[in-house]
């Protein structure tokens, strides 16, 4: 709502619990939001809609952020013309995730200024906040959420107004600023330290970052969810909320040291600000090294503000998420396991193929990892076990990053060629079933250019491509599968069958688009000229 | 209206329609003008693992997330999710179980979430107008009819339960 009436023109992104929510919602509100095919090509798409003017909303999970990382440190020195805000949507405690890296870190190795709301409505102020101090220094900003902000849902007061008018994008030539060879980029780093200077500035009286006045004796810095924790577990405390978590703001919270007896850094995962204050001759408390791990809470912050290290009392029993009962994949990962199958994973619903009763995944790292780790496996394991290798991947996966891993495997075969499994359910289904390049639909499943994943394969020059119904022959699949693995030439199957959530749905917008396009291929009325509308 | 934050806990499993009674009850909570925040964890926990939802109303309610312990009232969707749940209930706290309203009481299985809402409902000050429009607010029109008779099956059921302890709800 926030990027609607910040007047934001494009919004781009790639689905990732928990940031998945916000270009789904941005598109329901009519705004333009497109999913790309992974983080690195819509923050490019952003910065190049930036570069000409537009306001741009990036959205992305956490572990996203370092798909994009490479155009993000150098859109750092490049700036923008218009606003680029990318939403870093970070999990503390893997609800969802691969990792629990702290990306407050980025913001410092990218010199890029980052903002964390603690609240539903400071989701919405500072989002246009955020728009505002990108459009005013031209430079990238990070709104940074964390799981509990994004799936939270509390009432926003919207405001009327927030931004002046957003002038029409146009493109200007700035060769210095935009080409980043060695000669223009030296002096292009300069300048960006001079504008991390000039945002530190704004930054110690921004009213972003706020001091709640309390008791003198317990002064607690603290940032995003945090907050909340912290007004709850010591409500006498004097409280500095930071809004503005790089660069922090000194001074102001040199002064408000100074001004309590004793002063703690309550945060998140990493100690970045407690290290940041220390640096800086700030004399605080940070937590201990336990409470780097997980989620804070209400007693958590109690525990910390009492220097509690005792073991916490263990999580709840919970029952694990399982494939689903009628899910496509059943069939391939029983004869995965039938096989004795080593496997290379990656990142989807399907990773759950690691559960019981399969057990049959061996790794899973990072997105699209799934190809390279199998092909290092199968170039160094004696022949018997390198056989045994299989990559497997979903469909979704493979359009993000499993493309690159296709090509190394084209170019860099092992002896024993190499099998990879594209299972394509025809969706993102692990984030809530969204649209990719392989379906052939858009953010808001309209008809539009269709990937084939098969297509892409052949092209590379994979000898062996099949595509294969594991449900309807589970028996074919596994015949095919066990060829594949004693020949040594390189083979791609891809197992498809629609999401058995996302099935009702795919057959909707098809029987929607198929209507559409037979209603525009109808003769124009003859009165007007334009297409007969009925 | 209570003169402390109330808080609410929602269990069950991924697809039972746990973050939806949460949802209703939030909205409903807002129509009734309270401050109202919600907080779940989804994602992978969809694929038929647990799931739970927080929602907290009151005249101002800080943190998302309930403190253990903290809940005065939990929904359970699921007989497997009820124990391990239990820690976040209050000693005076109201467990809602999922055998609460028998399935012989509701016409489609897949409204015991709207029912056991019903069930709650008999202990908040929120009124049957403010419940109505959240319940319509979140479902198709088609399912409305099947749900808010689930609504006072639900509530009947708890009335019934009270009776029986000879104990009313507080709150």
């Amino acid at each position: 709502m926030a990027a609607l009436d910040g007047e934001v023109a494009l919004g781009t992104g790639y689905p990732g619990t928990p940031s998945t929510e916000i270009l789904e919602a941005f598109a329901a509100l009519g705004g333009r939001a497109q999913w790309a095919p992974n983080e690195k090509v819509a923050l490019e798409v952003g910065l190049g809609a930036a570069f000409a003017g537009a306001r741009v909303l990036v959205t992305m999970k956490h572990v996203g952020v370092n798909v994009a990382a490479d155009p993000l440190f150098t859109a750092a020195y490049t700036g923008v013309d218009g606003a680029l805000v990318l939403v870093s949507a970070d999990d503390p405690g893997m609800a969802s995730s691969q990792n629990e890296q702290d990306n407050r870190r980025y913001a410092v190795a990218a010199g890029i200024p980052m903002l964390e709301p603690a609240s539903s409505q400071e989701a919405y102020d500072f989002t246009v906040a955020a728009l505002e101090l990108s459009g005013r220094f031209h430079i990238p900003v990070i709104l940074r959420m964390t799981t509990r902000v994004c799936h939270s849902k509390s009432v926003v007061v919207r405001r009327e107004r927030p931004l002046p008018p957003a002038p029409p994008p146009r493109f200007v030539r700035d060769i210095r600023g935009r080409v980043m060879v060695p000669a223009f980029a030296r002096p292009a780093h300069r300048k960006l330290r001079e504008k991390l200077t000039a945002i530190q500035d704004w930054a110690e009286t921004s009213t972003l970052n706020r001091v709640h006045a309390g008791s003198p004796a317990l002064g607690i810095v603290v940032n995003g969810i945090s907050f909340q924790h912290v007004r709850e577990a010591a409500p006498e405390a004097s409280v500095f909320q930071l809004g503005v978590v790089h660069p922090l703001p000194l001074e102001a919270l040199r002064r408000f040291a100074a001004g309590v007896e004793r002063c703690v850094v309550i945060e998140e995962g990493d100690p970045v600000v407690a290290d940041a204050l220390s640096a800086a001759g700030i004399r605080v408390e940070g937590k201990p090294e336990m409470y780097r791990f997980g989620e804070l809470s209400v007693s958590r912050v109690r525990r910390i503000l009492a220097g509690d290290v005792s073991p916490e009392p263990p999580p709840a029993r919970q029952k694990p998420p399982e494939l689903c009962e009628a899910c496509p994949y059943h069939p391939v990962y029983g004869t995965l396991q039938r096989m004795g199958c080593i496997v290379a994973g990656d990142i989807g619903c399907y990773t759950l193929g690691v559960m019981e009763p399969y057990q049959a995944m061996d790794t899973c790292v990072a997105m699209g990892a799934s190809v390279g780790v199998g092909l290092g496996l199968r170039h160094v394991l004696p022949e018997e076990q390198a056989r045994k290798v299989v990559s497997i991947i979903g469909d979704s996966t493979f359009i993000h990053s499993g493309l690159n891993g296709l090509v190394e495997m084209v170019y860099n075969p092992p002896a024993t060629g190499h099998v990879l499994i594209v299972l394509d359910n025809g969706t993102t289904a692990m984030t809530g079933q969204q649209e990719h390049p392989g379906t052939g639909r858009t953010l808001e499943h309209e008809a539009t250019g269709h990937v084939s994943i098969e297509g892409m394969a052949r092209a590379a020059g994979v000898q062996n491509v099949d595509v294969v119904d594991p449900v309807k022959d589970p028996k074919g699949f596994e015949e095919l599968l066990s060829r594949r693995l004693a020949g040594n030439d390189l083979s791609v199957i891809v197992a498809r069958r629609p999401c058995i959530l996302a099935a009702a749905d795919i057959r909707h917008y098809e029987k929607l688009n198929s209507e559409k396009a037979a209603a525009a291929a109808a003769p124009p009325c003859a009165a007007c000229g334009s297409p007969d509308a009925a | 209206m209570p003169h402390r934050v109330v808080n609410v806990v929602f269990a069950g499993l991924g697809g039972q329609g746990v973050i939806k009674a949460s949802d209703v009850l939030a909205d409903a909570a807002f129509r009734a003008g309270h401050d109202v925040k919600k907080a779940e964890i989804h994602g992978m926990s969809q694929r038929g693992g647990s799931v739970t939802s927080d929602v907290r109303f009151g005249p101002a309610v800080h943190s998302p997330m309930i403190p253990d312990g903290h809940a005065d009232f939990l929904v359970v969707l699921a007989p497997t999710q009820v124990e391990n749940n239990l820690h976040q209930l209050r000693e005076t706290g109201v467990l809602f179980p999922p055998d609460l309203v028998p399935d012989a009481a509701l016409r489609n299985k897949r409204s015991l979430n709207v029912a056991l809402l019903g069930a709650l409902s008999f202990h908040l000050d929120i009124s049957d107008e403010h419940w109505r429009e959240a319940i319509s607010a979140s479902l198709p029109e088609r399912l409305l009819a099947v749900n808010l008779e689930a609504f006072e099956a639900g509530r009947a059921a708890e009335r019934a339960r009270a009776a029986g302890k000879g104990t009313h709800g507080h709150a």
